[in-house]
Order: C-alpha cells, then structure tokens, then sequence
C-alpha cells in the first residue's frame, strides 16, 4: 500500500470520529441548555474547550447563544472542525484512499457527505429538527463503520482506518476529561462533597454512556468511579484504555504483516502497560490534570510516529 | 439540413437494431421512465462519478448528464467499424515507430517534413527509443461520428490519454441495475471486462528490468484533476496503485512508489499526465506532477510508460488530415474509415477559401480539445466570427477547418417523450504486442442541447449507453 493511501486512511477515519464526536458534544452541551436556564454560556464556553475551538468561536461571536454556537460546531465551513468539515475532510481523504476502500465503504461516505451537506446547508433554525439532525450525524457515521466491518479485508488497510478511529478518539475522551477535570476531583471547591449531577451526566452524555455506566455501577455516581470508568475501563469503548489496547492491537497486526517492529508500537505498547500497572486512586493522587495533559502528548507523539513509521509523506 | 436518424427508419418504424427496444420503450409508462431517470441521477450521484470543470474554483464536482435510452448498434455495422478502427490504431503504431526512427514517411514525401519538425508533439527524447513490446498506444479513443446508412466518418483520433472509458463502463453497470428486463430481451455485448483487459495489455508490456507479476500504477495529476474520478476508478479495477509526483522517486535505477514499507518499483505505468509535465528534468521544469528523471529510467528499460511519451504527434489535428495516406503507405490499403474532409490552414489556398467559408465550417486548433477554442460556424453570432477571423489571421497555421457535418441523431429521453439529439461515438481500444481489442460500444456523446453539434462534456455534453448487439 502507498503511504499517502494509508494516510488517506487514517485521516478519514480521524474525520469520520471527529464528527461524530462533535455530534455527541453539542447533543450534551444542547441538553444542558435546554435544561438549565442559567450559567448557559459557561456550559457551551466548557464545550468548546472541549472541542479546542474557543479561541475561534470567540473571534467570530460576542455570547453564547444556542444558534450561533451549534452553527458554529455543526456547519460553518470556517470551523475545519465542524460536523461538516470534518465531513468534507472525510471524504476529500476517502477519495485519496479511494483504491483501497470497497465500493460499499466509499458509497457510504460519499452519501454521508451528500446527506449531512443538504441538512445542514441551511441555518439550524427549528430547535426540532436538531435532535434529528445529530441522530442522522451519528447514524451517517455508523453506516461507514458498518460497511468497514461488513465489506474491508482484515489486513493492513483495515488496521490504519482503526488507528485513525482511536487516535482521534482517545483525543476526544481525553479532553473531555481535561475540561471537566475539576468536577472530579473528590474534595474541587465548586462541588462540595457530593458531584454536580448535571455536570457529571454531561461528562457522560458526551461520551454517550450514560446508560453503559448505570449497567455497571448501579447507585449514586462517584468521582472516582466515573474518572475509573472513562479511564481505565478496557470494556468501555471509548475509554482511554480501550482506544490505546485497540491502538495497540492494530499495530501489532501491522508489525506482524510487515515483519518488523515499528517504533509507534513500543510507544503504545509502553504507554498501555503504564495504564494497566496503575489504579484511579494513583492517578488522583499524582494528579488527575497532569495525567490527562501527559495522555494527551503522548497521544498525540504515537499519531506522529505512525505517520513516519509508515511513510504517509515523503 | 437533413440528419440521420439511428433509431427510426421513417415517421412510425424503428431500424433493426432497434426495434426491440422501441417496442419495449412503446409499453412503458413515461411517468415510471422519468422517475427511473432521476434515480440514475441518483446512482451517479451516491457512486461519485462527478468531473471537476475547470477554471471555475471551488466549484461543485459535476455530474455529466446521463440518457437512459441506450444508442443501439447492429452486429453487422459495427463489425465493419472495428475493421477500419484495427487498420488504423495498427498504423498509428507504425507511424509512430517509424518517426521516431527512421522516418521513412518523411523520406517518401508523403507528409511534410515541417510538420513533424516545428511540432510540439513530437519529442526528440524518444528517437530511437523502442518501447517495450513495441506498443507506443496502449488505449486509444478513436471519436467517430455518423451521418449516414453507411458513412461514417472519423473525427479525431486520440493517441495520448483518452478518457472516459469510466463513464463507459458506469453507464452499463446502471442500466444493468434498472433496466434488467431490457437485457434480457436484447442480446448485448458485454463491455465489463475492459479492466482487466487493460490490466493484461499492459502487463503483456513490461520493460525488461521487470521480474514477476508486473506492478502496475496509475499516475494521477491529483484530486483536484477533472477527471480524477476516472483514474481512481480504474486503479482500483486493475489492482493497481494510484500515484501521483510525490510518491514517486528513483532508486536504482528503477521508478519506485512510496508504500508503507518503503519503495518498491512499478513496472508499468499508466500515465494520466501530459507529456509536458511527465519529467521536470527532461521536459517543463516547472512540473511538479511528474517524476523526475523518468525519461532516462524509461529509455534504460526500466518502466513501460502508457502511452508511450512522444505518442501525441499522431493525434495532432494537423497530421489527422495525413491519416489516408499514413494508413496507405503503412498497411499497403485503402483507409477503411474516411476522414473528415480537412482544410488547412497553414496552406494559403486553403485559408483563402476557410476565411471566405466561415460561417459554413467548423474550425478547431491544431493542439486544442474538449471543445475549447473552437468555432461552430453555423451556431456562431456575427460578432464571435469577425472575432474568431482575428485569431485565424494571425496565426493561421494553429487552425484546421473542417465542414459542418450532419451528424446522427439518436434519441433522448426529455420529461415525456423521445426527442433526436445528436451524438459521437469514442470505441476505446487496446494495443498489446499480441492483438489489438476493441471493447464493443465504447462512450457515446450526447449534446443534450436541442439542435446542438457540440457534444464535448465541458460543454454540457451527456452520455448513454452504448450497446453493440450480438450477432
């Protein structure tokens, strides 16, 4: 395979995850608005944190209204990260990679892309409509992911669109925990002794499991717990452990199809043996923030060394 | 003017070829026709079979218009075709070695020695260069076009990078998926193995440094090319690499692609680039869609490059007017296919007579395609004459002209009903060192326009399907 292929791969994928995790962003951040009246612009504000684009946002925008701020996250083709964006990028990424997809994979981004840029060419104006459209968004993606599974070889293609999906994922989850760090912290000054609950079920709305954490830990939320939970929990599919064990699966794969052992695998493989080794209650006590601010680099070393490990440019 | 209608015979009867299908078309509902029409739009939409138009950034990827009635050819007709399309491709291939080595043709007198000289087409590199197999047109589209029962006359021949093969093979796989029943009434032949027919062609043509199963890629300009769509479509067909420039570079004496686990060299590659932009160091060096040094890999035997570089100068307009006696001097036969009768300009008699013909004639430049820059006499307005007269003044030897010819119609669907509208026809050919095939049918060209000769996608062109009956 080319290297500018596998990049074309792993990219799509990162596009593909992006937007979706976007979707899940607002879908939270949209709730919390339409359950509370007040501190409605500290809650998008956190959002798009989360989404690094706060920076950009308040260039363009003076408050936080609910219109322009899902404008902005879901269709300004301005924002390279908005819904349509990343879809755009999806796509332009796909085309490159075209000859390594199955026509069934490409068709289902190429109609994702027809689909959300007719829905969202338009100004949200109808509060109605949103939760239809953000069902759509992650259905789109579904229906990629769906005929990767259904239609791709198991084989060094499949295992660069898996890296792009869990690098890009492992980023979300992580600056979702990097946001809303303090509201974890067992004894943080807002909070008092007993978890905001708005806030914690925004944590996990954003990560759409919600209902995941009730199956497992019946009863009042933790701290601990929920930090456990999107932390360590090799179960929980978008857990930092869980993207980085699927990071560390694909790259083994690989170093097995191209006999060799690739740096970006030691670098993952470290990195998973350091998180299986250590408990939430070690990372409390080093220090939730720098745990996620140190996950955060390393991630983002490992997406730098697969790209040269694999020769995306020249 | 009077135009050849290819599907009714007079006011109520259809030709042969056509008359299943106009029995067929005759029981339909036009309201079921017009929905089956805006689902092939559809289909054409989801596949992504769009074309970038250019000079219009950032503008929407296009679709070309698609016609759901299918041009129709006899058995008979088109087995008489191939037999003009076989002598002339084979000829083109002679002319083509015989320029580059010994120039006999020139010798002879039989085309002027100027105009291969003073011809931008013709590379110096390749004198004396054999490509491998001795093939130097791998894929050749040569554009027909019908005015008669029996006339048909060729328009152009292209030797370079003919496309459309995609729209081809796209056009059948969607009439296959809503019109079943159709096929099974008519007996089609079938166009579906073309890629893999190109596959072995240009395998059958590897260089000598190629050991094993050859590998194959498609160098691509990139993305934003108006016909990306098509390169990528025919990599992943034929199992081969889509590269572009900047995965490519030389190592060892061999043309290499960058994998993902280093580089490996390719062995054949099918260039979607022109000549001018394939090798900085040998041609524009400004290039930044070619391969560095390539010209001297390929002259070692390194990699078989299709077409061959320098294969241009036997589809340029003004040796096209040559083609009768390049096919005589190089079969020992009379060309079976006519050509279009050709002025040119360059010539004073000739020009005299085209600047007082203007309106009559249709004139094109000698390098020029896709419809552009070219004058429709009859279609052009007073003003775009006096216009088109300056240039042709100028710099008359940069023109041919050539009469306006009534062109066939077939016909389209409209909301309703049929309406004629005229068409060409490209049959796509494949040159190995073993044969030369001709996929049967090959992309027919519709103006969509009504009373419009253009036919050119760029200019709002559609397509159809094109069937060749079994025998």
């Amino acid at each position: 395979m080319l290297g500018k292929t596998a990049n074309g791969l792993f990219w799509m994928f990162r596009y593909l995850e992006r937007s979706e995790n976007i979707a899940r962003l607002v879908e939270a951040g949209f709730r919390m608005a339409l359950t509370r009246s007040q501190r409605q612009g500290g809650d998008w504000s956190s959002v798009l944190t989360t989404a690094g684009l706060l920076e950009q946002y308040e260039a363009k925008y003076s408050d936080f209204e609910n219109k322009s701020v899902m404008d902005f996250l879901l269709r300004d083709r301005t924002n390279p990260s908005s819904v349509l964006s990343s879809m755009a990028e999806a796509r332009r990424n796909a085309r490159l990679a075209r000859t390594a997809l199955t026509r069934e994979v490409w068709e289902a981004v190429n109609e994702s892309w027809l689909r959300l840029s007719e829905v969202l060419k338009s100004p949200l104006q109808d509060k109605e409509r949103i939760p239809d459209i953000l069902a759509l968004i992650r259905r789109q993606s579904a229906q990629v992911q769906g005929a990767v599974q259904g239609t791709m070889l198991r084989n060094d293609i499949y295992d660069f669109t898996r890296l792009g999906t869990f690098v890009e994922r492992a980023d979300n989850t992580a600056r979702i925990l990097d946001v809303k760090y303090y509201v974890l912290l067992p004894s943080g000054a807002s909070v008092g002794s007993s978890l905001d609950n708005v806030q914690w079920e925004t944590i996990l709305r954003s990560v759409s499991a919600q209902q995941a954490y009730r199956w497992l830990h019946q009863g009042e939320p933790t701290a601990s717990a929920i930090a456990k939970f999107l932390i360590l929990d090799t179960c929980m599919p978008r857990s930092l452990s869980f993207c980085v064990k699927e990071m560390d699966l694909n790259l083994r794969y690989l170093n097995q199809e191209y006999d060799q052992v690739s740096e970006s695998s030691q670098k993952v493989k470290a990195l998973q043996q350091e998180m299986k080794a250590c408990t939430i209650e070690d990372i409390f006590e080093s220090g939730l923030h720098e745990f996620i601010g140190d996950f955060l680099q390393r991630n983002l070393a490992i997406a730098g060394q697969i790209e040269t490990d694999y020769r995306f440019f020249a | 003017m009077k135009f050849f209608n290819e599907m009714m015979a007079d006011e109520t009867s259809a030709r042969e070829p056509y008359q299943i299908y106009k029995e067929w078309f005759d029981s339909q509902n036009p309201k079921a026709l017009k929905r089956k029409s805006a689902e092939a739009e559809a289909v054409f939409r989801r596949t992504g079979i769009t074309f970038n138009v250019y000079g219009k950034k950032d503008a929407e990827e296009r679709l070309i218009p698609f016609d759901i009635v299918p041009r129709i050819i006899g058995a008979r007709e088109w087995m008489k075709l191939t037999k003009g399309i076989d002598q002339r491709v084979r000829a083109i291939n002679a002319f083509l070695h015989d320029i580059y080595h010994k120039q006999e043709i020139l010798k002879a007198g039989r085309i002027p020695q100027h105009l291969i000289e003073n011809n931008e087409a013709f590379l110096p590199e390749m004198i004396g260069v054999t490509p491998p197999g001795g093939v130097y047109t791998h894929i050749v589209g040569i554009d027909i076009v019908r005015t008669g029962e029996n006339e048909f006359y060729v328009l152009e021949d292209n030797a370079r990078t003919p496309s459309g093969v995609s729209y081809m093979l796209e056009n059948r796989e969607t009439m296959l998926q809503m019109f079943p029943d159709l096929f099974a009434q008519n007996r089609v032949q079938q166009v579906s193995d073309y890629p893999h027919s190109l596959r072995r062609s240009l395998s059958d043509c590897a260089p000598s440094a190629c050991t094993g199963k050859p590998v194959l890629g498609v160098l691509t300009p990139g993305i934003h090319n108006s016909a990306y769509f098509e390169h990528a479509f025919l990599a992943d067909q034929m199992g081969a690499e889509l590269v572009e420039g900047h995965d490519i570079k030389i190592q060892n004496g061999r043309v290499c692609m960058r994998t993902t686990k280093g580089y490996e060299p390719v062995d054949v590659l099918y260039r979607r680039v022109d000549d001018d932009y394939l090798d900085p160091l040998n041609f524009n060096p400004d290039s930044m869609l070619g391969v560095p040094g390539i010209m001297d890999i390929y002259r070692a035997g390194g990699i078989t490059i299709a077409n061959a570089p320098g294969a241009g100068i036997a589809d340029d307009k003004a040796i096209y007017s040559y083609m009768p006696e390049i096919i005589e001097f190089y079969t020992g036969e009379k060309a079976l296919l006519e050509n279009v009768p050709t002025w040119r300009c360059s010539e004073a008699d000739s020009l005299a007579y085209v600047l007082e013909h203007l309106a009559e004639l249709v004139v094109k430049e000698v390098h020029g395609s896709g419809g552009y820059g070219m004058l429709v006499g009859p279609a052009a307005s007073k003003k775009e004459i006096t216009e088109f007269r300056k240039k042709l003044e100028a710099r008359p030897s940069n023109y041919i002209a050539q009469p306006t010819l009534a062109l066939s119609t077939t016909p389209v669907f409209t909301k309703s009903e049929l309406a004629p509208r005229h068409v060409d026809l490209r049959p796509f050919i494949l040159v190995s060192p073993n044969e030369i095939k001709i996929t049967p049918g090959g992309l027919t060209r519709v103006a969509m326009k009504e009373g419009s000769l253009v036919v050119n996608s760029s200019q709002g062109g559609g397509t159809k399907d094109t069937w060749v009956l079994e025998d």
